[in-house]
């Protein structure tokens, strides 16, 4: 038998695919990625319509959705973090159905209990054998992790392998396996390898960033927590790389061993592997290409599916044994409730990632944000959209000070202890207002665009369309 | 004061406003701002009351805001005031 | 207190309206070298506006001016004198004169705005090889000079010789101006490091300054205000040792004995100095008596 067919065109009729039906992306690719508008300008062409886009994630890249939305190819998206380009397009009210948010745990968590089940996955695959083993450590497109899409090539009804590195049978070291892929496509480029992963990260010049990075790394050798055999997860923004050198400079000061990095994974983390900090990392996706290098020559450098990483419904999850995350917010506030779905417009440009998931598993979670950016303050009332419930948040750390979620008291007498500039949240904003004045509140639309969905699959929040 | 030609002050960077200023009849503000919507009052009425203090009674003024601190508006307003009147 | 200083560049608004929550105890506004010619008057409106309107409760203002052979430095001094900077921060100060010209116009503004004479004080920038020769007679030139500053990039351009991360080659100026300005009664603050990707180099340049006898450090990077705020900050054995002398003191008083000894060593009018300085310092950052 061969799985191998000629072209995006012919996997897609032998999938049966038809309207109505949902197909479903992984975003490993990220701002490079060609796959998912080279398969929808097929659908398209081919006359199929009303389709669901289930994609783990959206970037600028896939603005091209914009004319499938208009010509009713596309009429529903459900994704975990939608760029701002499309985002806006959503908030003005391009698409009828509203569409679904959920986490980087809870997508995998509906497809495998079948609450979203899948009729297409088409997976991009950097690496692939003609029976669809496949793998996104080699090749000139290589992005490291495939972890997103193993819950999508494990459950939907038909797999389409998509790859522009066809190797000979069998493909060793795979991530994703024959058993699960029913058709294989070879094509010039999946992606632009400029924009799948980056190349060295500089941790940032900007003195505010600098500074909160010290409190963030302060309040985490203050915590309880860093001690033999602690585990961490970072973002790759450039205040929580920043976190992660010092939190390194302490470790290796201190001789602390601790015993895995998590996430999405940067050079930073694996200086911080090589380096002796972590016995090894857990990655669900690469950023650059070090973290790439690293997983594909590393054997401690372990690539994990999305299920393991954060599944609420798997029998456990690496973020149930996370110690401490760092996380970013557009805005939190004073019940510590945080947004990083919408701007400080009320459009679309993000989504939770990870972001949930982490924060209710991880003992410690910290936000790392400025008192004021573009002068709105940080800290309001009420945030516009809950992207994570303010229960799962413990600390917000900008740099006039560091605000403790009451209900930790425990930590805030730790931290208080250790001579860090603890503030009470309401203080922390109304010393932000004096700065900045108050801002007037936005105006909201009347119409629902999107559903936040929590990582257990209840209704967390709506976002409204912005006029 | 008399504005006598078109200046500009500030940059376009983030947390900056860039202003200019030229010969007009009364006093005309225009604003374009990231945050408009929050602020976009507030920085018009110290545009105007900069104005005001600096005994600037015919100038069209146009502020592109990048997200400024009004102290920060206040500068760039009175350099471009400054600046205008040309000495 | 000014263990570190760190310079902002003065018409940038994102790095002034943050210049207190760098955790430098003070900044320096630099209307001169980080400002181009034609932005000079922004910058003086811009930084004054700054300390005007903003809370920099905890965090000393200080403002380099443009040096006296330029047309600048009168406005600065006019614009930022009524919001009263902590210290006036005066570039290529290379002689006595220099200082004399400086403080007679800074007292003509102080009277006009109906400020006692010598609010404002002012700190020379020691960075030209006449500088480092006339240091202690910029020191003592006026009451105003509360401090001298070295500035050892301009320095080495004029020493014709490079700079290096060593400083082998300021050796001298440094020397010469703590004698310079301890001498005069004055305090004095080292040349910035200014490789800032270095985490290591800031630590040996900042305890070297500190050795010295450098009253404290400036920065070019708020990743060294903690390094500098550490290696200028008394330790705790510092702390105890300091509280021990005037415990001494005391009961020597006491007893009505004249001579003092602790631990066998002679306690003299220095080491209580001193200690009186440590336990200042102490105080105001919060530490306690240990042991």
């Amino acid at each position: 038998m061969s799985k191998l067919v000629n072209s995006i065109r012919e996997a897609i009729q032998l999938s049966g695919l038809k309207d109505g039906m949902t197909v479903s992306f992984h975003h490993h690719l990220r701002n490079g990625d060609f796959v998912l508008n080279m398969v929808m300008e097929q659908v398209a062409a081919m006359g199929i319509k009303d389709i669901n886009v289930n994609a783990s994630s959206l970037f600028d890249t896939h603005l091209p959705l914009q004319e499938h939305i208009e010509n009713g190819v596309v009429t529903g998206i459900a994704a975990d973090y939608i760029s701002a380009p499309l985002g806006k397009l959503i908030s003005r009210g391009i698409l009828e159905k509203p569409v679904q948010f959920r986490t980087h745990g809870g997508r995998p968590s509906d497809i495998c209990l079948g609450r979203t089940p899948i009729d297409v996955a088409f997976i991009a695959a950097p690496t692939a054998d003609p029976m669809g083993n496949c793998s996104g450590k080699y090749g000139k497109s290589a992005c490291g992790s495939l972890g997103y899409a193993y819950a999508d090539a494990m459950h939907a009804r038909k797999v389409v392998v998509i790859t522009d590195n066809l190797v000979p049978y069998p493909l060793m070291d795979f991530s994703i396996s024959e058993d699960f892929v029913d058709y294989v496509v070879t094509v010039d480029a999946i992606g632009n390898p400029k924009g799948i992963v980056s190349g060295t990260t500089q941790i940032t010049r900007d003195p505010v960033g600098l500074v909160m990075a010290q409190h963030a790394a302060k309040v985490i050798q203050n915590s309880g927590l860093l001690k033999d055999g602690f585990s961490f997860q970072t973002g790759a923004g450039g205040a929580s790389l920043a976190a992660a050198k010092f939190l390194k400079d302490i470790m290796l000061k201190e001789g602390i061993q601790g015993s895995f990095g998590l996430g999405g994974i940067t050079g930073y983390m694996v200086d911080m592997l090589q380096a002796g900090c972590f016995k090894s990392l857990m990655d669900v996706q690469c950023f650059d290409l070090k973290a790439v290098e690293s997983l594909r020559t590393n054997p401690n450098h372990q690539e994990i599916s999305a299920m393991q990483y954060a599944s609420p419904s798997s029998r456990s999850a690496v973020v149930d044994s996370l110690d401490v995350v760092i996380l970013g917010a557009t805005e939190i506030d004073t019940d510590f409730n945080v947004n990083v779905h919408t701007d400080s417009n009320g459009y679309i440009m993000g989504g939770s990632g990870g972001h949930s998931d982490t924060a209710a598993g991880a003992k410690l979670s910290m936000i790392i944000a400025p008192m004021f950016r573009a002068r709105l303050p940080i800290v309001t009332d009420r945030v516009n959209c809950i992207s994570t419930p303010g229960k799962d948040i413990d600390v917000l750390v900008t740099q006039g000070g560091i605000a403790v979620n009451p209900k930790n008291q425990e930590l805030t007498q730790r931290l208080k202890d250790a001579g860090l500039p603890i503030i009470d949240i309401h203080e922390l904003k109304e010393k932000t207002e004096r700065i900045t004045g108050k801002p007037k509140a936005i105006a909201k639309g009347d119409r629902v665009v999107a559903d936040v969905i929590s990582r257990d699959g209840d209704l967390l929040d709506q976002i409204y369309n912005v006029k | 004061m008399e504005i006598k030609k078109l200046a500009s002050a500030g940059t376009m960077e983030s947390s900056d406003a860039y202003v200019e200023i030229e010969p007009a009849q009364g006093v005309c503000v225009t604003l374009e701002s990231v945050v408009g919507q929050q602020f976009g009052e507030a920085i018009t009425a110290v545009v105007k009351e900069v104005l005001q203090d600096l005994g600037v009674e015919n100038a069209k003024v146009r502020v592109v805001d990048r997200g400024a601190l009004e102290c920060v508006i206040r500068a760039r307003v009175e350099t471009a005031v400054v600046r205008g009147k040309g000495e | 207190m000014r263990r570190s200083m760190l310079f902002l560049p003065g018409n940038n608004p994102n790095m002034l309206i943050n210049g207190n929550c760098l955790g430098a105890d003070a900044v320096i506004f630099d209307l001169e070298d980080a400002v181009a010619p034609d932005q000079k008057d922004a910058a003086r409106i811009l930084v004054r506006n700054t300390m005007r309107y903003m809370d920099f409760r905890g965090c000393e203002i200080i403002v380099r001016i443009n040096s006296i052979d330029t047309p600048y430095w009168k406005a600065d001094v006019d614009e930022i004198l009524p919001y009263t900077p902590g210290l006036i921060l005066l570039p290529k100060t290379s002689c006595a004169a220099d200082v004399l010209e400086a403080d007679a116009y800074i007292t003509e503004v102080e009277e006009k705005l109906g400020l006692a004479q010598n609010t404002v004080g002012l700190m020379p920038l020691i960075e030209t090889a006449m500088g480092v020769e006339n240091a202690f007679a910029i020191a003592s030139a006026t009451k105003r000079v509360q401090a001298l500053f070295l500035g050892a990039e301009d320095l080495t351009a004029d020493l014709q010789c490079k700079r290096t991360k060593e400083g082998r080659e300021i050796e001298y100026a440094r020397t010469r101006l703590v004698v310079a300005a301890r001498a005069a009664g004055v305090a004095v603050y080292d040349t910035p490091f200014t490789d800032v990707n270095d985490d290591e180099g800031i630590v040996t340049d900042a305890a070297l300054a500190k050795a010295l006898g450098f009253t404290g450090k400036a920065s070019i990077s708020p990743r060294h205000v903690e390094v500098i705020n550490s290696v200028f900050s008394p330790t705790q054995k510092d702390v105890d040792y300091a509280y021990e002398v005037m415990d001494a003191i005391a009961l020597a008083k006491k007893q009505g004995k004249g001579a003092i000894s602790l631990h066998g060593k002679m306690i003299d009018a220095p080491i209580v100095t001193r200690a009186q300085q440590t336990i200042a310092m102490a105080e105001a950052l919060g530490m306690e008596r240990g042991m």
